[in-house]
């Protein structure tokens, strides 16, 4: 919960709410987008992010993204975010 | 040595290596005499025990691990405050993952759930949201817990509760800050640090400014570092350039990431839900000067502490520790988790005793995770 994790918007979902698409190694996830606008919303779009337990902190570029996303995964904490939405979303299903 | 299988740009950290070596060399550091640098934050310390950096630098290095890990420091009584409020009708009790194992009193929040109570995993406060309004008859309750880097997804989370009149959703605050455990630790006279490695997300969301005091008023050197080893080395090299030019200055080594400001949407928001606590209580370090934050009056409504009337702000409830747990004095830098007479044998990542055990990112789960293959290999 304390390491972000990186993500790419590709989609805008409830832009009254600020809410957006994320993919995150290859898992898609609804986030929050209000802490990373700047301009229209969909400026947004195909740009990299830190993800936040639900909530876009910070822009961040590809290969920045990229390397996140490696020490992450040495340290197992991608792995737990993963499994941390898995989780959630089947207790949203109960 | 599995070093160059281990790290992306071997020769980087090799060269970063030796760099760290002369400059320890050149102010007479030495294993009897080490500079000790604390990483504040516990994803610092899980990456310099998952690439063995302790053991790479030279050994008038020595790190000291920090009290960044929420909940290692979260107190035995806030746990079992969560199961009480947990076990009221019709209340949904939302948490992060990481906090479902910490022991309380009596029990965790896993077992009080395998015990009936309704407690459900989330991985945002959005999600507690979404149960909200999946559940207008339930009293869904989200346990705000962590540093800087969470604190701003729960308020803009309680603001949007406000905007849709959401009743049935409140938040049990227990939102804690990094810098000032940070000035607690600097002004106990028994702590001897030499200068710090700064978190990078918490950074992230701050800016650099907040932590300004610890080179103006204790002269000593922080770096705000990425968690790339690589980052962690030339973090501490910083730190030792200023020692040996006789700097005492906040440097931001993960500029890529880490504005200079902050994140002022984030700020914004965590100004207008919280205020701090005059006090607040902290597993192994007793109770801290503004180190908590609460939800502001005008947002009461989903303030769970005034819902159901339970929480630090109605009765502290202070817990003792297990007797013989050395979670504090690891926590302070006194002693090592291996000195604990519990380590490994009551307590474990398995079946956690002390809450230092719970975490990957906790001082003694690090040491247990990555020190058998240590011991092995030396």
């Amino acid at each position: 919960m304390c390491l972000g994790i990186p993500g790419r918007i590709i989609a805008m979902t409830d832009p009254a709410r600020m809410m957006a698409m994320a993919e995150v190694s290859g898992v898609r996830r609804e986030v929050n987008i209000a802490c990373v606008a700047e301009g229209p919303p969909e400026g947004l779009i195909g740009r990299w992010v830190l993800i936040h337990v639900g909530f876009a902190m910070s822009l961040i570029d590809e290969d920045e993204a990229a390397r996140t996303l490696a020490a992450l995964h040495e340290l197992g904490e991608a792995q737990e975010a993963l499994e941390q939405m898995a989780e959630a979303d089947r207790e949203m299903a109960r | 040595m599995k070093f160059a299988s281990e790290f992306r740009d071997p020769k980087a950290a090799r060269a970063l290596l030796a760099a760290i070596a002369r400059r320890a060399e050149q102010i007479g550091a030495s294993r009897e005499k080490p500079v000790h640098i604390m990483e504040i934050c516990g994803g610092h310390t899980h990456s310099i025990f998952r690439y063995g950096l302790d053991k790479l630098v030279h050994e008038g290095v020595e790190f000291i691990h920090g009290p960044g890990c929420p909940v290692c420091v979260l107190p035995r009584a806030r746990i079992d405050e969560c199961i009480e409020i947990a076990r009221r009708p019709g209340v949904i009790f939302t948490t992060f993952g990481d906090a479902m194992r910490v022991p309380g009193r009596s029990q965790s929040l896993l077992q009080a759930r395998a015990a009936g109570a309704d407690i459900r995993m989330v991985y945002s406060p959005l999600d507690a949201l979404a149960l909200a309004r999946k559940y207008p008859e339930r009293d869904v309750v989200f346990f705000g817990l962590g540093f800087e880097t969470t604190t701003p997804s729960t308020a803009l989370a309680i603001q949007q509760a406000a905007r849709e009149g959401l009743g049935n959703f409140s938040v049990f605050c227990n939102h804690i800050t990094v810098p000032e455990p940070i000035h607690a630790l600097l002004k106990d006279p028994h702590m001897v640090l030499d200068g710090f490695i700064g978190p990078g997300h918490v950074s992230m969301v701050i800016g650099v400014h907040p932590y300004d005091f610890i080179a103006r008023d204790f002269q000593k050197p922080l770096v705000v570092a990425g968690f790339e080893p690589t980052d962690l080395l030339q973090s501490v090299l910083m730190v030792l350039d200023q020692i040996a030019e006789g700097r005492a200055e906040v440097e931001n080594q993960y500029a890529r990431v880490v504005p200079e400001e902050g994140n002022p949407v984030s700020l914004a928001a965590i100004a207008d839900v919280y205020e701090r606590r005059p006090s607040f209580e902290w597993r192994g370090l007793g109770e801290i000067d503004a180190s908590g934050l609460r939800i502001r009056p005008k947002y009461a409504a989903f303030d769970a502490e005034e819902k159901f009337g339970i929480g630090y702000a109605v009765a502290r409830n202070p817990a003792p520790e297990p007797e013989g747990c050395a979670c504090g004095a690891v926590m302070t830098g006194r002693v090592k988790p291996t000195a604990c007479p519990h380590f490994g044998k009551g307590c474990t990542p398995e079946m956690p005793l002390g809450a230092l055990m719970v975490s990957s990112e906790g001082a003694c789960a690090a040491y247990w995770q990555y020190g058998g293959a240590r011991v092995a290999a030396e």
